[in-house]
């Protein structure tokens, strides 16, 4: 299979203008005979459904949650970029492009970076338009925020909320147009199976949560936007209820998955507390800026924090970065973090943690300056630990925060199925082997907004002609699939609930795809994965029938899509045989140990292709060139 | 409900500077009372207007309790209130004692069904336009109810429950009209406070010092030598002050 | 600690509910509510019971989709929190804990403590948004908003649609989130020419729905989990008085 990325030609700073111009447009006495389905409501299943309905398109939008306003859009907290430039710092296009691609540890297309840089002022004009209370200066114009270890304040925010807000904002563009009823909304509903038809995507298969009942929907063509698969680890910053299904039977029916292993490990979390614990919280990373991070000198030093003297502390990231310190990047703090620790320098009762540490910052600007700026931030901490951050410094440890694999799609974000689209977290496309902080509600926002609803006018011009009815054998096939899966997860009432299984996963993956990765422990990962995939099938017990609501089946058919997926993360991850961004391979590092990228032999995307459960998958390359920009060697020292 | 609430938040407030004039001379009150009598259809115009307003806020009340009920078919089994006042949650209830009593009042005093021999307590008038009419002496009469403890102890009772109702209701019709913001919400709810309060220690003041014997009426006392009159059950406030 | 559980069991909309006692043993005070639910569903999941349906997401009090009356309290005892929020420190050894869904005519029980709040999406589509064409918006500092007025439209913003207003309130009434959304729309530039329009549409949205009315109560900002303030109706009763009156009497287009 030859993977063609579609990238127009020409400078990269034209490229997007130029394709704008040459995409086929649909007439708009025509618009209304497509039907789009837009499958997920968060940031991009939103902007696109609300774009589309408004382009005329008839359009149908699923979602699983009762509402679209609940997607995990909503959790982010810290910001969005825009390369506005409004703080007269010198930022541009250019700059933030750069930025992302860079930080991506040059993984990433390069059209794909600049045009999501190119869009991203757009996208505050549209967003503040719509009603977003962005923070603002005193003068009324917008406040921006430096994040993430950016040089420049791009980063607009709306207090901590700013994932919520700018998904609101989406979810109120959406729903006038389901007021208006050129959407048509399937709330409770999840999509199960993807419906090729010739080929092309041409529907889907649906549970309604409430009744069980299996439905089938056509349509001209099929957007993803179900976010990303986190949760695979279990334990992760992402709602309980994010999972892979969507992208994953998808991938089933033949769409690639792209760098499955690049996982984003997010280095200020509140850290784990015990076995029963469901969800890890993030701390936002806007938190790095004033604290300050350290852990004991002494291995095994049990003392308070307090008790411990200034001599005797080791600010291990201004020490290892003297630029950047506190604020190096996440990778790059992530793997700091779990250093220490395996050193023994671990702080709180499980010795997986570091100390953030405020003091310095309330002695320097008072206990109100930082309870203005970080407030909300330390009352969560506070109800979730019962500590006063104030009083003593918070405790902090890495969790899975971001996937930035996912389905492969080419410049027009379609996949290798035609009529298959997918946006935002699903996608593999912008964020290469490492996100930036605050570009993750960008690039659903850009996708969904300010991409698809142009880039899907060349595939839909195209195939007018090949319409696709419920009634085709190909959807009663996928139903039939559906209904099989179900039957087995109901019927082998084994000895065990779906959350052990669940638990289990989520540890091999930790322990062996996480942070820091090994051959040896892949390898091991990997057979690791396979076991507890049969014990699963043979041993899994779900309770109740299909026909009503029923959560515990729900749970499982997405642990049993994980137990598929976390397997081809680890071949991604031990394919991968170099280190890049988060994908941290302890082969390959700098004498300093630093990731160790290897240009020469991977500066590719692997896009992996499904060949059946217990079959391995196949890899297909697509080399990444870069034409306008130099692949540089990252040095946050 | 605000609207009429607001139109009998005036009413009580002008009904109650009314009946302080018991506090001066019988002459005050009677030329006062003649006076709202003197306007003839006027006066049964505002009467039919406040009685139409009395009848309104009962039945909005009564269509707002049914849709809330409506709208909570399944109550909860372990009920827990935050800050609603105890006012605010019994305003259907206590409103329709405070009705009931109106009621009574009505037919008490303006109408005087119940008790006909006040019509012998006249008074005439000594000075202004109606120098020299004989008129309803009003100051007796209500002296007169209230030497009764029992009236007296009914009146404060039935006065408390009003100012009650309007511990929730009046500053409830700041919110309703959107009259209330950060800013004012505080001193609204001290206003609400306050005039609850002020509005029930000033009715009460009136019982009190004609138990008291503050307050006293000549007219009252030479009847009541005299007469087998007084037996009333009950009793409350003055004249119609509409 | 350990303790005794009175759940509202109820198989779907149609059929009767009821309370089910269980009991939850071995409990860890630093377990959130939720994944105390969890470790009760496990053991009922175990011995081949449905487990207790309950709805969560995030689990970090910003999606909006847990909504549990604990003792009678929506999202339960503390002040600002969401159900997921709730840890078992809050309670004691031995407490007896009754827990229910949110109840109201328009959130109809899908499954024990589920319930449906599409009435809430209705109500956003009737109005809740500003009327902008996606590419069609200035340029964002082309409106100054004072920093006030941001702020202000932030407070009302962070509203999570949870619904527990409506379950607090005594009369079961959506007022609060629906005035969270109308004012912030009505305050900031952007929204103002659709305030009347908005504020109208959406009001009679939410009568139709079957709430209940307003009594000035203000169980609803106690309950929230975000504290948005009473204050916000207020300023819809204002905006709705007006909206009213230039409807009446400036002759108006009901649909402009």
């Amino acid at each position: 299979m030859k993977l063609q990325a579609n990238e127009p030609e020409g400078p990269l700073a034209e490229k997007w203008q130029k394709h704008q111009a040459n995409i086929k447009l649909v007439n708009p006495s025509n618009k209304r005979k497509y039907e789009i389905i837009v499958v997920g409501s968060g940031l991009a299943g939103s902007g696109a459904a609300a774009t589309f309905g408004e382009m005329g398109y008839n359009v149908k939008c699923f979602t699983y949650h009762d509402s679209p306003r609940r997607a995990h859009s909503i959790a982010a907290q810290g910001g969005i970029n825009a390369a506005k430039n409004y703080q007269n710092d010198g930022d541009s296009i250019q700059r933030l492009y750069h930025d992302t691609i860079k930080g991506g540890d040059f993984r990433a297309r390069e059209a794909n970076v600049y045009r999501l840089a190119e869009v991203s002022v757009k996208i505050i004009d549209h967003c503040a338009a719509l009603g977003v209370p962005f923070a603002r200066e005193y003068g009324g114009l917008l406040a921006n925020r430096s994040f993430g270890g950016a040089q420049v304040s791009r980063t607009f925010y709306a207090r901590g909320q700013t994932g919520q807000q700018l998904l609101l904002g989406a979810y109120s563009a959406l729903s006038r147009q389901i007021g208006l009823g050129t959407v048509e909304m399937h709330p409770h509903e999840e999509m199960l199976d993807l419906v090729l038809v010739d080929g092309h995507a041409k529907g889907i298969i649906t549970r309604n949560k409430e009744t069980g009942k299996i439905t089938s929907h056509a349509a001209d063509a099929v957007v993803l936007a179900t976010g990303g698969y986190g949760n695979v680890y279990n334990l992760s910053t992402y709602a309980r209820n994010s999972n892979a299904t969507a992208i994953w039977r998808a991938h089933r029916k033949g769409a690639l998955f792209a760098n499955p292993c690049f996982t984003q490990i997010h280095p200020t979390c509140i850290p784990v507390s015990g076995d029963y614990q469901s969800k890890l919280t993030l701390m936002s990373e806007s938190l790095r800026n004033d604290g300050r991070i350290w852990v004991p000198k002494k291995v095994g030093d049990k003392r308070a924090p307090q008790d411990i003297p200034e001599d005797e502390r080791d600010y291990y990231l201004e020490r290892k970065y003297p630029s950047f310190g506190n604020l190096a990047p996440r990778d790059i703090s992530s793997r700091a973090a779990k250093q220490v620790c395996d050193e023994g320098r671990g702080v709180g009762p499980t010795g997986l943690g570091v100390y953030l540490d405020f003091s310095d910052a309330i002695k320097r600007l008072g206990e109100d300056t930082i309870r203005e700026r970080y407030g909300n931030l330390f009352d969560i901490y506070h109800e979730i630990t019962g500590e006063s951050a104030y009083q003593s410094p918070m405790r902090i440890f890495p969790a899975v925060h971001y996937t930035m694999g996912g389905l492969w799609v080419d410049y027009n974000l379609m996949s290798n199925i035609p009529g298959l689209f997918v946006l935002g977290e699903a996608n593999f496309s912008d964020h290469g082997a490492n996100r930036l902080g605050a570009s993750a509600l960008m690039q659903g926002l850009a996708d969904g907004f300010f991409v698809i609803p142009y880039t899907i006018g060349n595939y839909l011009a195209e195939c007018r002609d090949k319409r696709a009815t419920v009634g085709h054998s190909a959807f009663k096939d996928a139903e039939e699939n559906v209904n099989s899966i179900t039957k087995k997860l109901l019927n082998t009432r084994g000895r065990h609930p779906v959350s052990h299984f669940h638990r289990e996963l989520g540890k091999i993956m930790w322990d062996h795809c996480g942070m820091a990765r090994t051959k040896e422990g892949l390898e091991e990962g990997i057979t690791k994965i396979q076991k507890l995939r049969k014990e699963f099938w043979q041993d899994v017990n779900v309770p109740g029938d299909n026909e009503e609501y029923n959560q515990a089946l729900e749970k499982a058919g997405r642990v049993a899509d994980y137990m598929e997926l976390g397997e081809l993360m680890c071949r991604d991850a031990l394919e991968r045989d170099e280190s890049c961004g988060c994908h941290f391979r302890e082969e390959h590092q700098t004498e300093d140990a630093e990731a160790l990228r290897n240009d020469e032999d991977f500066a590719y995307v692997a896009a992996w292709e499904f060949k059946g459960v217990d079959d391995t998958p196949v890899m297909h390359k697509e080399e990444l060139k870069y034409k306008e920009t130099k692949m540089a060697t990252r040095n946050y020292k | 409900m605000a609207l009429t609430g607001l139109i009998l938040v005036l009413f009580v407030i002008g009904h109650l500077i009314g009946n302080l004039q018991i506090f001066a001379e019988p002459e005050v009150i009677n030329q006062y009372a003649h006076f709202l009598h003197s306007l003839g259809p006027l006066l049964w115009l505002v009467r039919a207007f406040l009685l139409i307003t009395v009848i309104l806020h009962v039945w909005m009340a009564v269509l707002l309790v049914i849709e809330n009920r409506k709208a909570r078919p399944q109550g909860y089994e372990g009920e827990h209130t935050h800050r609603a006042s105890y006012a605010s949650r019994t305003m259907q209830y206590i409103g329709i004692i405070v009705l009931a009593f109106i009621l009574f009042h009505l037919a008490h005093f303006t109408l005087r069904v119940t008790h006909p021999e006040y019509e012998q307590l006249r008074y005439v008038l000594q000075e202004g336009a109606y120098q020299g009419t004989e008129v309803l002496d009003v100051h007796a009469m209500m002296v007169m109810g209230f030497q009764k403890p029992l009236v007296s102890l009914f009146y404060i009772f039935a006065v408390g429950l009003l100012a009650f109702h309007l511990r929730h209701g009046f500053g409830s019709i700041f919110q309703t009209l959107g009259l209330r913001n950060k800013y004012w919400a505080g001193t609204i709810e001290k206003t609400t406070i306050t005039f609850a309060v002020a509005y029930f220690l000033l009715n009460a003041a009136i019982p009190l010092s004609v138990m008291s014997g503050v307050v006293d009426n000549e007219n009252v006392n030479s009847i009541g030598e005299s007469a087998e009159v007084l037996t009333l059950p009950e009793d409350a406030s003055s004249e119609s002050t509409e | 600690m350990n303790v005794t559980l009175k759940v509202w069991r109820q198989k779907n909309a149609d059929e009767a509910g009821y309370f089910e006692t269980l009991e939850a043993r071995n409990l860890n005070p630093d377990m959130s509510f939720l994944e105390m639910l969890d470790v009760v569903n496990n053991e009922l999941e175990a011995d081949n019971k449905m487990p207790v349906a309950f709805d969560h997401d995030c689990r970090e009090g910003i999606c909006g989709t847990c909504s549990l009356t604990i003792n009678g309290q929506p999202h339960g005892p503390g002040e600002g929190v969401a159900s997921c929020q709730v840890y078992m420190r809050s309670f004691k050894d031995g407490d007896t804990i009754t827990i229910e869904p949110f109840r109201a005519k328009p959130f109809p029980v899908i499954r024990d403590l589920v319930v449906d709040r599409t009435a809430f999406d209705k109500i956003i589509q009737s109005g809740g948004f500003v009327t902008v064409r996606t590419g069609s918006a200035p340029d964002a500092n082309a409106i100054p908003i004072p920093k006030e007025t941001a702020d202000l439209a932030m407070d009302a913003a962070a509203c999570i649609g949870c619904g527990a207003c409506v379950a607090a309130c005594k009369n079961a009434s959506a007022m609060l989130f629906v005035a969270a959304k109308a004012s912030q729309l009505n305050m900031l530039p952007q929204g103002k020419a659709e305030k009347d329009t908005r504020v109208l549409k959406m009001v009679a949205t939410m009568d139709e729905a079957g709430f209940g009315n307003c009594t000035n109560q203000y169980e609803c900002s106690a309950a929230c989990p975000k504290l948005i303030s009473e204050d916000f109706i207020g300023q819809m009763n204002r905006d709705y008085l007006f909206a009213s009156l230039r409807q009446k009497f400036l002759r108006r287009k009901k649909n402009a």
